[in-house]
């Protein structure tokens, strides 16, 4: 397929933008360009036409089964985005001030109580603008804690190995030292590791809970408590949230600050570029250092983003709270992880589960035993998946498993498309004993097959230039 | 996969050579191939301090990013700055393909001999 630039006509256009309606302004001398920007020059026609090919490349979770573990994937009602497209809420300038945008106000403190009903927590924030933007900001809550009470000797963060590769990150970034710990053959938090790297240096832990590899910690409340107990506080990763929603709350589990990813777990598209909200939430005793907002009735707080964070994201969140109720919201948990378990026992017998218990809303399969009788790899498997219309899985995530594929069929997908997939996976488990040459090669149906993709990330090549 | 005997091994699948006062650092056959094709890696500088069992870098490949692991606690004294435009040397040869040259040691890991460490790597296969 020709990139735009190459199907670009000189003097082609279309006359799309409105004529100016306001007076015009020149930049300061210096900072204008010499030369009009190369832009493609395209009719609507072709434009249109350009777009949609483009569409007929990829595959979302409006053409079939995505189940990208730990991505929840899931599909978003199409009435959340109606509600978001109300122009009560699109044509409200973030400078009104609350009085002349009570309907925006209610929305936010409307979605700020069922959220943080949902995650047990007394207060909340929107600013940040996606998940590792709530990290950054729920870890720094944890900083201010510390700092305020003149508490300088704890600078290390304690993270899993089962934990989300942003949460090292996060916590290297708000400047504390990440201490790794492994975990436990069963997977979950190993409590001896846990206790031998606890101490006065402890100024937190940041766990996902169902973790990564989709289990529940049956110790999570010994975990806080020993965390508690050393003086660190707990951070709550709530990317899994979907397992969970409404039926057991971080806050009881002992977390003291949670974000959450409005934009995954709450009806807006994942996994598009944004934009996203990463919902902060915390305990009483953190909500003096949460950042401003337009519901707080005392200034003097500091900021993460500007106004009021992706306030629309949060319309969505609201609209399908409310469309799901109280009775919905843990029946879509519950869902999840039916879903989740229903297809690891149909995959089962086949492809081999990394870890033989009852899974959360994902779970993770283990194929260094089959790699290493037929020569596929996770990777080959996840390509071949493509030939039959589905998205592959996560593959080579949690590190904890080796050739993982990590499945999250999420609460949206019905019994017709698991026994489907079910079959997809049975099958290439055959096909990987007569004819693994195949699955080497595959995708074999898509306009693209294998990209290079070591060339692309040492090479990149992100600019046209012409030929 | 080649183990070298001359040289030590940790766990995390570095290896260690004893070159007089320094100690040279890489990773071994086995952890460049286990990681696939290398993109990417990110090195300390020199000057910088080490400590043993504790990471020092990271190296990406299209699957993961994973930490490099110091055998040894000092002072980096020298880096194989190649390696940054040229990270598949780790791949082509890790054992030549040194990665840093701590001096001033003042601890080691734990490490193993080259049968030992052949042991473990066939026993994670």
């Amino acid at each position: 397929m020709k990139l735009i630039f190459e199907k670009s006509v000189s003097g082609r256009g279309c006359s799309i933008l409105p004529p100016c309606d306001v007076e015009s302004a020149s930049l300061p001398y210096g900072l204008e360009r010499q030369n009009p920007p190369a832009l493609p020059e395209m009719s609507e026609t072709d434009v249109s036409r350009h777009y949609s090919e483009l569409c007929r490349q990829v595959h979302g979770v409006n053409c079939g089964f995505y189940p990208l573990g730990s991505c929840t994937m899931k599909y978003n009602p199409r009435i959340d985005e109606e509600l978001a497209a109300l122009p009560g809420f699109t044509d409200v300038h973030p400078l009104t001030p609350a009085e002349d945008a009570a309907g925006c106000m209610e929305v936010l403190a409307l979605a700020k109580r069922y959220l943080c009903e949902i995650s047990g927590m007394a207060d909340m924030t929107f600013q940040p603008a996606a998940g590792a933007h709530g990290e950054f900001t729920g870890v720094l809550l944890i900083k201010q804690y510390h700092d305020a009470r003149g508490d300088k000797a704890r600078t290390k963060i304690i993270v899993p190995d089962s934990a989300h590769g942003t949460n090292p990150a996060t916590a290297a970034m708000c400047g504390y030292q990440v201490v790794n710990i492994p975990s436990a053959p069963d997977g979950c938090v190993d409590l001896d590791a846990l206790q031998k790297v606890l101490g006065p240096d402890t100024a937190g832990l940041m766990l996902t809970n169902p973790n990564t590899v989709g289990l529940f910690d049956r110790n999570i409340l010994e975990i806080t408590r020993m965390v508690h107990e050393a003086g660190g506080l707990c951070y709550y990763d709530g990317a899994n949230l979907n397992a969970v929603m409404g039926i057991v709350r971080p806050g009881d589990m002992g977390f003291d600050c949670i974000h959450m990813n409005l934009h995954k777990t709450f009806a807006t598209p994942h996994g598009g570029g944004g934009p996203g909200a990463g919902a902060v939430g915390c305990k009483e005793f953190l909500r003096a250092y949460l950042p401003q907002s337009s519901l707080m009735q005392e200034p003097g707080h500091l900021q993460v983003r500007a106004f009021c964070g992706n306030f629309l994201v949060v319309v969505k969140a609201l609209a399908y709270l409310m469309m799901l109720g109280a009775e919905g919201v843990p029946q879509a948990a519950e869902n999840a992880v039916l879903n989740a378990n229903y297809l690891m026992q149909r995959i089962k017998g086949t492809f081999r589960p990394a870890f033989d218990r009852i899974c959360m809303h994902e779970f993770v399969l283990d194929l260094s035993e089959f790699k290493k009788q037929t020569g596929v790899s996770a990777l080959d498997v996840a390509k071949s998946l493509i030939d039959y219309g589905m998205h592959p899985p996560t593959m080579y995530f949690p590190l904890i498993v080796h050739e993982a594929l990590m499945l999250e069929p999420t609460e949206t997908e019905g019994k017709q498309t698991l026994d489907d997939a079910a079959e997809v996976f049975r099958s290439l488990y055959a096909l990987a004993h007569s004819d693994p040459e195949r699955m080497h090669k595959a995708p074999h149906n898509t306009p693209i097959g294998r990209p290079d993709e070591v060339r692309a990330a040492r090479n990149p090549i992100v600019r046209y230039v012409p030929a | 996969m080649e183990y070298p005997k001359e040289l030590h091994y940790t766990r995390s699948h570095e290896w260690l050579k004893q070159d007089g006062e320094q100690a040279v650092v890489g990773i071994s056959d086995y952890a460049q191939n286990s990681l696939g094709d290398l993109v990417f890696v990110n090195l300390p500088q020199e000057g910088d301090t080490v400590t043993a069992g504790e990471p020092f870098g990271d190296v990406e490949s299209v699957k993961a990013v994973s930490d490099l692991i110091s055998p040894v606690s000092g002072i980096v004294c020298a880096v194989n700055e190649e390696l940054l435009d040229a990270p598949e040397n780790l791949n082509s040869d890790p054992y030549g393909a040194w990665i840093i040259k701590v001096e001033s040691v003042t601890a080691t890991e734990e490490l193993l001999g080259a049968e030992d460490y052949q042991r473990l790597c066939e026993e994670e296969e």
